[in-house]
Formats: structure tokens, sequence, C-alpha cells
């Protein structure tokens, strides 16, 4: 039985990895998962410097879901070179880095300071709804998409996955704007914009106004652009958007999707991952599916 | 042995005062590591909600391995936890979180509102001279269970309870003194235990509350403002689950 699959020539040994943000860079997790099973450990997002992230409160739950507004809170790369990758390296797994920033400058710094480092893949965030400037401004605009993607193709030493945003018209746009700009693969969703208000402190409840919905009453949203976006592009693609169980990964791939990233359902069960791939395994013994693979995009 | 996640037995659940409920759960693999001031994740039945419930332990019996926690009804989460008896279990993650640092100096205990259970276990384990302070809004509870282990000073938003305003009135009317204070409770009380604190050069651990989501210092949900930079964050953030709860006055911003 085989469930290696393959992103940009990077061999994952299973295909389950995490939604960046949701996992740290896996070290919270460590004493919940064994690491080493999953395909690939996919880092929060890492920037050229320090970012203090948004005020409190960050998170609200929401029906069948959550939402938030981190804000992109990170210790900047010099930290995360120090102590994240060294720590994801001794684990057997693959070694996906999420990068953000607010200018191309900023993506540029990032990328070419992993250009040497022990990385396999770099996930690029141009969709995070949370932050003013960056982010999500290089995510809604296929013109600016395909300029971002370009000037990181081009000093990016591993290859690049585009992280693309639900919150646009029509999704599919925007992943030919990055497979034309030299994407190597494509991470999606991000989170759906979403605003929820406290009616006893009558205030909103999340402090950023509005925040990122996630958990699985996204879920079809983001089976329907897996499948939209696979039906566009060649590229490989990993999907993700409230998957909970071994079900919605299937789907997901049955959908279009290589790999799936498992997200905010680490919040509500943190073996999640593992339970995950064991399930996945056990489908495949049952229904007599000898390679992941032939399921990837089966559904027609 | 490390956080655990597990399936938990409610032994009894009693309503000790309006939406306060007070419940006892068989956990022996989480009771026999919890210190005072740790919390536990508690998880709803229903997967339409999906985050963890974060509740600080009230008591932490080692030998009957058991834990209490005493909570105030706050949404429908834990309008769900009140509702479940003694045959029904719970999914619980714990021990989280660091809790309160035993000295052995005059203490003073500050509790407030729903920030009085945590004190209670802490009550029980320290062995030095204590004054304990409970701040109610205008319902007592739990007060009586402190007696045992030190002298107990109240206060109450209305005055029907103790002094008429807050744990600080209490503490400044009763010319309460110690050396290390133990607080919980809202932030404005622990704003001004902060402050009372710092000015007069007593050592105060203080512990926060911040809305959360994994519970594990993964998601940066819960973060509150350091004074200096963070050596994780590497800015002045720290993570209130897993830093905290319990800081150091001179640590935070509140």
């Amino acid at each position: 039985m085989n469930t290696k699959v393959s992103i940009a020539g990077v061999e994952l040994k299973n295909p389950i990895t995490v939604a960046s943000g949701t996992f740290g860079s896996g070290m919270e997790y460590d004493e919940f998962v064994d690491l080493n099973l999953l395909g690939a450990v996919t880092t929060k997002g890492v920037a050229n410097v320090p970012w203090p992230g948004n005020p409190t409160p960050r998170v609200a739950e929401t029906y069948g879901g959550m939402m938030n507004a981190i804000g992109l809170q990170n210790p900047g790369i010099d930290t995360f070179v120090k102590r994240d990758i060294p720590f994801l390296k001794e684990k057997d797994t693959k070694i996906i880095v999420n990068v953000c920033g607010k200018s191309t400058e900023d993506y540029l710094d990032v990328v070419e300071r992993l250009g040497d480092e022990p990385v396999d893949l770099l996930e690029i965030n141009v969709s995070c709804p949370n932050v003013k400037e960056g982010g999500i401004a290089f995510g809604q605009d296929p013109k600016a998409l395909y300029d971002i993607t370009k000037a990181i193709k081009a000093k990016a030493k591993q290859p690049i996955i585009m992280k693309l945003s639900p919150n646009v018209t029509d999704i599919t746009e925007m992943a030919k704007a990055a497979e034309a700009a030299g994407s190597d693969a494509l991470s999606l969703i991000n989170t759906l914009t979403g605003m929820k208000i406290d009616i006893k402190r009558r205030a909103f409840a999340v402090a950023n106004k509005t925040a990122g919905v996630s958990g699985p009453a996204i879920h079809p949203i983001a089976v329907r652009m897996v499948y939209q976006v696979a039906n566009a592009v060649k590229l490989p693609i990993i999907g993700m958007g409230g998957v909970m169980n071994t079900e919605d990964a299937l789907e997901m791939i049955m959908a279009g999707a290589t790999a799936v990233a498992v997200g905010t359902a680490n919040f509500h069960n943190p073996y999640a991952t593992v339970e995950i791939i064991k399930g996945i395994e056990e489908y495949m013994q049952a229904n007599g599916v000898d390679d992941i693979n032939t399921l990837i995009g089966c559904v027609k | 042995m490390g956080k655990i996640k597990m399936e938990a037995k409610i032994i009894r659940q009693d309503e000790i005062a309006t939406d306060i409920y007070s419940m006892v759960i068989q956990a022996p693999e989480i009771a026999s590591q919890a210190v005072p001031g740790q919390f536990i994740d508690l998880y709803s039945a229903d997967g339409s909600k999906l985050l963890p419930r974060p509740i600080s332990l009230c008591e932490i019996d080692r030998a009957a391995g058991t834990l209490r926690i005493v909570y105030r009804i706050a949404g429908k989460g834990t309008k769900e936890f009140s509702m479940l008896t003694s045959d029904h279990t719970i999914t619980i993650l714990g021990p989280l979180g660091n809790g309160f640092t035993k000295k052995d100096k005059k203490a003073i205990l500050i509790g407030g509102g729903i920030g009085i259970p945590p004190m209670l276990q802490l009550a029980k384990e320290l062995t030095c001279e204590k004054s304990i302070v409970l701040g109610f809004r205008d319902e007592e509870f739990l007060s009586e269970e402190f007696e045992p282990y030190g002298t107990v000073y109240k206060s109450s938003d209305n005055g029907t309870i103790g002094v008429k305003g807050t744990v600080m009135d209490a503490i400044r009317e009763y010319g309460i003194e110690g050396t290390e204070i133990y607080a919980c409770g809202p932030t404005p009380m622990l704003r001004a235990i902060q402050s009372y604190a710092l000015e007069h050069g007593i050592e105060a651990q203080l512990s926060l509350e911040e809305r959360m989501a994994c519970g594990v210092g993964a998601c940066l949900a819960c973060v509150c403002k350091s004074k200096e930079i963070d050596d994780h964050s590497q800015v002045k953030n720290k993570r209130v689950c897993k830093d905290g709860p319990v800081f150091y006055a001179e640590e935070v911003e509140l």
C-alpha cells in the first residue's frame, strides 16, 4: 500500500500536514503526536523581523468553527532559523515554512535567508485577512499575485507554494496567475473573512473587528474551491479548510488535493493529524486502494 | 508524564450559587501532577462547539485521583457542562499552564469573583501564615471552605458581604499585611493589586485570563503584554496558556 505523495518533487510519506498557524513549529504538539508520522510540518508564518500581532481578544468561537485575527505574530526569521528549524530537522518529516511579509522585499528577505536552510518547501502567505498591509493585498489581485510570485520564484532555492485566499470572486483566476508566474504548487484555502458581534458587550467579539473563519463550517467551500482549482491548473494542491477527520481529508483528495492540511481540528483534538493518517490507511485497506495517488482528483 | 487528553468521569456536580457550579471529576493521571493555579481544558460534546473551555482547578485530591472545578455559566459551553450529572463523562485536557510558586512568606491570597476557586487549593497547600481576601459581586460562595486555612476577609460590590467595595478596599480597611500576594480575578482587580504591590515593594503572583484556542501555546491567541521582550515571541507578548496563567506583577502590563 502506497501513501506517499509528491509536491513539486518533494516526497511526503503520507498526504497529511498541518495548516500554518495552528501548530506553531510543532514543539507544542510534540507531546501529543509523534511528528515523525506526519507527511510534513507546515510552520506558522515567519517574517523578516518579529511581528507583535493584533490586540486581544484574537479568537472567538462560531457555530461549527472559530474565527481568528492573530495578526501573524511571529519571532522573526533570526530566532526561527536558530530555534525552530533545528528542532524540526531532528524529525523524520518534511519541513514547509510559511513565509509572510508586508512588502515584496520582506518576502524576498525571508526566502533568501531560508535558501541555505534544510527546508523542503516554502509556502507563501499572500492571503492572511488579518494584517492591513501586505498579505491579502497580494492575494486578491491576479496581477499583484503574478508579480510577487515571479519575484519570489526568481530568488527561492526551494519550490514555492502560493497560499490562496478564498476571499475572491474567482479563485481559479488567482490560481492561474500563480501558475503562470512559476509557482510550483498551491495551498488553499486560507480563512474566510468574517465578523462576530458580542451582544452582551455590544462590541466586536474579536478586537480586529474582522477575523478569519475556519473549522468544519467552511469545509464544503474549501472542497469546492480545491475542485475548481484542480480542474483549472496543473499544479499540485495542498487542500485545507475545516478538515476534522478522515472523511474530510479524503474528500479533499478526491476533489483534487495531493496533500491535506489539518488546522482548526488540532485545537479540538490534538491527536487529529495522526488519527487521520491512520484513518486513511484503514480506508485504503478496506476499499482495496493500493496507491493513494489513484484517489487524487478521482471525482470528476 | 505531561499533558493528557482524557475522558473523565463526573463524580458530582452542584450549583453552589446562582449560575456557579462545582464539579468533581475522576482524573488520576492529571491530579497526580497538577499544582494550584493550573487549569484544564473542557470539551463540549456538541461538535458545533469546537474550542475547549479553560477552567482553573479549585481542588486537587491526589490520593483520590480527583479534580474539582468551580465555574460560572458564561455561555453555551459552560451551560452544557452545568447539565452534566454523575452518570456522565467529560473530555478534558490537562494539566495546563504554570501554577503559583509557593513561597514561605507571609501570604495574602486574593480572589475576585470566579477567580476565587483556584485560591482554595493554594490555601490548602501553603503552610505559611496567610490572610485570604475574597471579593464578591453580591452573592457569597465557597468562602466557608477557606476558613480552616487562614483568616478570611470579604468585600462585595453592594456591601452585603464584608466591606463595601473591592478587595483592595478590604485590604486597606482591615490593614492586611503580607510579603507575598497571590491573586486571581478580573483584570481591573489584578491591575489594582499590581500597582499596590509594585508601590509597596511586595512580590505578587497574578493569574490572568484571556480568550484561548489551543490551550498549549501554539496558536498565540491568548497573549498578554509583557514588560520586556519575551524570549519565545521576540516581542513584548507572553502566552497566558503556556507562559502563564500566573505571572509576577512586574512581568506584565495589564
